[in-house]
C-alpha cells in the first residue's frame, strides 16, 4: 500500500514535467477517496462500538472499551483507571468502588496498597475492543435470519426466473424470423420506459387477484422480466454464428436443444452480467416491496432495516450492525466481480 | 464482451455445484418431449412464439394490464379496490388533484401534498441533474487522464452505485445525526451544532447531496466510457499544434461526448423524478413535507395512509407516468437530431 501510494505521488504524465492539472486531479481524486470510502468505513467503525461508545460526543475514532483488570482478593474484574495522585504523579490503578465523589482504587500488581481518589482526577484507560455483541445479539433478539433468508429466497429465485424467461424471449428475438417480431420488440423497449412507480397501484390489484399479497411471490414475480435482461441478452446472441444453429437443426436437435444445449451454454458471459444485474436489482429492492409486504414475517432486509430505524432510535449499535450485514453481500459482489458489472453498464447503459 | 473468461473445458471431479445442477439439467430434459411434440405441430420458425410466451405473460400482467387499469382507477373512486366496485367518477380525480388557487403555492392547494411533491421533486431533480453532470464530467476527465492506479479510483467513484438505497440512507444518517461525525467536526472547529435533517433547508441540501454520492459512479461511467471512444490521434493532433488543454477540451472533447452526455442528463431527469428510496428512509420527507417527492405522494396515498386512497394515487401516477414520457421523446428527438 504504501509503495503504491508514493508511486501514485509521485507519478506525472510524462517524466520531467508536472502540469498543474495533475496536481489537481490528484487532489481531486484522494478528496474523493475519503468522501466515498469515508462514510463506509466510519459505518464500519461505529458498528463495533459498544451502546456507550455511540454515545460518546464528540466520537472517538477507533472503537473503544474501557480496559479491565483481575485483582486478587475480588471476584470481578475491575475498571482500570489512570489516576493522579495527590504528589502529583500518575499511576494506572483498578477501582474498587466509588463512594460519592471519591473513589476506592487499588494497585493491580500490589492489592494491598489502597488509594482514595477524587473522581475527577482519575480517567479511565481503554482499548482497542470490538463490541461483538452488536452482530450476534440482533440474531437472536429480532426476526433477523427471518428477513435475511427472505431476501435470500427473493434474490435466487426471481434471478433464476429472470434467467430463464428472459433467455427465451432474447432466443426468439434474435434466432427466428417470424410475423409479429417488431411488435414484440416495440412491446420491449415499451416496458422499458414503465417503471414500477408510476403503475404502484394496479400491480398492487393484480398481486391481490392472485391472492399473493404478504407473499415473497408477490416481490419475485413482477419484476422477473425486464426488459434490459431481454436487450442484453439479444445483443449477445446476435453475434453467434447461425451456421451453429442450422448445423445442430441438421443433425436432428430440437428446437429447445438449441436453446438449451448450444445457445445457452456460448451466452454464458451475458448470462452472468445479467445474473450479478439480477441479484443486485433484487437485493436492494425497495419500493414495490414496502408497498407489498406488511407483515414482519415476509420482511426483506431492506424493509426489515427500514422498519427498525423507525422503532430502533436508541438502539444504534445494532442498526449499524445490521446495515453492514445488509452490505456485505454487495461488497463481496463487488470485490469479484465488478470487471463484469461496469463493462455491462458501459456496454447497454442501463442498470 | 471483453474481460470474461471461458469456462474451463473439463472437470476432474464432478463439483457440488454440478450436483446442484442435475435436476436442473434433469427439468430441461423433461420440458424437452412437450417441446419437441409443439415443434411438430407448429413447425420450427413458429417455436419462436413458445420461447416468447412466458416472458410476454408477465409482460402483460405486470406491466401492459396494469397500464389500462391504472387509468381505470384514475376516473374511479371510492376505497375499493376491485374496479367493478368502484364508482366512475370521470375526471373528479385529476380535478381535485389540480384544484389549486395558485399552482406556485402548494398551500392554496386542496391537496397541497400532490404539490409540494411536484415542487420539492421540480427543486430536488433540477439541482441535482446540474451537480451530477458536473461531477460526473469532471470525475470521468479525471479518470480518463494518465494517472497512476486509475482503476483503483475508478472503483472508488463506482461502488456506491451497488449500495442499497437503505443502506446509504442509514450510513449518511449516523453521519449527519445530532451527535454525528459531521457535527463533532463542526464543533471541533469552533462551530456550531447543526441539526441537518431537522432544518428544511439542510434536509433537501443532503437529501440531493446523498443521492448524488450514491449514483454518481454510474454517469460516471457512462461518460467515460464516451471518453474512452474518442480516438487518441485527434488530441495528438491539437497536440502538436499546441492547443491549450481547455480549448481542446471545449473544441474537442464535450462536442464528441455530446451523445454521452444527453443519455447521462436525461438518464438523471428520469432518475430524478422518480426518486424516492434514499431520501424516504434518510428524512421521511420531512422535516414537515420539505423533502416529499411525487412518488412517496403516491405511495403514501395509496398504501400507508389512513384511508387508501388509489383513485388519487392512481392519477397522481398517470400525471408522472405523461412527464416521464415527455423526458423519453426529449432523449429520442435528441438523439435523432444528433444521428440525422
Amino acid at each position: 500500500m504504501g509503495t503504491t501510494l508514493s508511486r501514485i505521488l509521485t507519478s506525472r504524465r510524462r517524466a520531467g514535467r508536472w502540469h498543474w492539472t495533475d496536481v489537481a486531479a490528484y487532489t481531486y481524486l484522494c478528496i474523493g477517496v475519503i468522501l466515498m470510502f469515508g462514510p463506509v468505513a466510519w459505518l464500519a467503525l461505529s458498528s463495533f462500538k459498544t451502546q456507550a461508545g455511540l454515545l460518546e460526543f464528540p466520537p472517538t475514532l477507533l472503537p473503544l472499551a474501557q480496559k479491565e483488570v483481575v485483582v486478587d482478593g475480588y471476584p470481578q474484574p475491575l475498571p482500570l483507571f489512570a489516576a493522579t495522585l495527590e504528589d502529583g504523579t500518575t499511576r494506572h490503578l483498578a477501582q474498587v468502588r466509588r463512594i460519592g465523589i471519591v473513589a476506592q482504587m487499588v494497585d493491580p500488581s500490589d492489592p494491598s496498597q489502597q488509594f482514595r481518589v477524587p473522581i475527577e482526577r482519575r480517567i479511565p484507560v481503554r482499548e482497542f475492543s470490538l463490541a461483538t455483541s452488536n452482530y450476534t445479539e440482533p440474531l437472536q433478539r429480532f426476526a433477523f435470519m427471518r428477513f435475511l433468508g427472505n431476501s435470500v429466497f427473493v434474490t435466487v429465485v426471481a434471478t433464476l426466473i429472470t434467467l430463464l424467461i428472459n433467455s427465451m424471449a432474447a432466443y426468439a428475438l434474435s434466432i427466428y424470423e417470424f410475423r409479429g417480431k417488431n411488435t414484440a420488440m416495440v412491446l420491449v423497449i415499451g416496458t422499458l420506459m414503465i417503471p414500477i412507480t408510476i403503475i404502484l397501484v394496479p400491480v398492487y390489484l393484480v398481486v391481490t387477484e392472485f391472492g399473493l399479497v404478504n407473499s415473497l411471490w408477490a416481490v419475485i414475480l413482477p419484476g422477473a422480466a425486464t426488459p434490459t435482461g431481454v436487450f442484453l441478452l439479444r445483443q449477445y446472441m446476435l453475434t453467434l454464428p447461425p451456421d451453429l444453429i442450422e448445423a445442430a437443426r441438421m443433425d436432428k436437435a430440437s428446437e429447445w436443444q438449441i436453446y438449451w444445449r448450444i445457445v445457452m451454454p456460448l451466452t454464458l458471459p451475458a448470462l452472468a452480467v445479467l445474473a450479478i444485474f439480477s441479484i443486485m436489482w433484487r437485493w436492494n429492492e425497495f419500493l414495490w416491496p414496502l408497498a407489498v409486504l406488511t407483515k414482519t414475517e415476509v420482511y426483506t432486509l431492506q424493509i426489515g432495516l427500514n422498519a427498525f430505524q423507525g422503532e430502533l432510535q436508541t438502539q444504534w449499535h445494532f442498526l449499524l450492525a445490521m446495515t453492514m450485514v445488509t452490505l456485505i453481500p454487495v461488497a463481496i459482489v463487488f470485490v469479484f466481480l465488478q470487471r463484469f458489472i461496469t463493462t455491462g453498464i458501459a456496454n447497454t447503459g442501463m442498470k | 464482451m471483453p474481460g470474461v473468461e471461458p469456462l474451463p473445458k473439463t472437470t476432474a471431479r464432478p463439483s457440488i455445484v454440478a450436483w446442484l445442477g442435475i435436476p436442473f439439467v434433469l427439468a430441461m430434459r423433461i420440458v424437452d418431449y412437450p417441446m419437441r411434440a409443439l415443434q411438430r405441430a407448429l413447425g420450427e420458425q413458429r417455436m419462436a412464439y413458445v420461447f416468447l410466451l412466458p416472458n410476454l405473460i408477465f409482460f402483460s400482467l405486470f406491466v401492459f394490464a396494469p397500464i389500462v387499469i391504472n387509468v381505470i382507477f384514475s376516473v374511479t373512486g371510492g376505497p375499493a379496490l376491485f374496479p367493478s366496485e368502484r364508482p366512475f367518477v370521470g375526471a373528479g380525480q385529476y380535478a381535485y388533484l389540480f384544484d389549486c388557487g395558485s399552482y406556485l403555492d402548494p398551500s392554496t392547494c386542496r391537496e397541497d401534498h400532490f404539490w409540494r411533491g411536484v415542487a420539492n421533486t421540480f427543486r430536488f431533480t433540477a439541482s441535482q441533474v446540474v451537480a451530477m453532470v458536473l461531477l460526473s464530467l469532471l470525475t470521468a476527465v479525471v479518470l480518463n487522464m494518465k494517472i497512476r492506479g486509475r482503476g483503483f479510483f475508478r472503483a472508488v467513484y463506482f461502488f456506491p452505485v451497488l449500495l442499497s438505497p437503505v443502506v446509504v440512507a442509514l450510513i449518511w444518517k449516523w453521519i449527519l445525526q445530532r451527535d454525528g461525525l459531521l457535527n463533532a467536526g463542526i464543533i471541533g472547529l469552533g462551530g456550531e451544532r447543526i441539526l441537518f435533517l431537522v432544518e428544511p433547508g439542510w434536509a433537501m441540501f443532503w437529501a440531493v447531496f446523498v443521492s448524488i454520492w450514491a449514483h454518481m459512479g454510474f454517469y460516471t461511467l457512462i461518460l467515460l466510457a464516451g471518453l474512452q471512444a474518442i480516438p487518441s490521434d485527434i488530441y495528438e493532433a491539437a497536440e502538436m499544434d499546441a492547443t491549450p488543454r481547455w480549448r481542446v477540451f471545449l473544441r474537442l472533447t464535450l462536442p464528441l461526448l455530446w451523445p454521452n452526455l444527453i443519455v447521462v442528463i436525461v438518464l438523471a431527469l428520469i432518475r430524478g423524478v422518480q426518486t424516492f428510496d434514499e431520501v424516504f428512509v434518510l428524512t421521511g420527507g420531512g422535516p414537515g413535507t420539505a423533502t416529499l417527492m411525487i412518488v412517496q405522494y403516491i405511495y403514501e396515498t395509496a398504501f400507508s395512509n389512513q384511508v387508501q386512497n388509489f383513485g388519487l394515487a392512481a392519477a397522481a401516477s398517470v400525471v408522472l407516468g405523461v412527464v416521464l414520457c415527455l423526458l423519453t421523446g426529449l432523449q429520442l428527438a435528441l438523439s435523432r437530431r444528433k444521428a440525422a
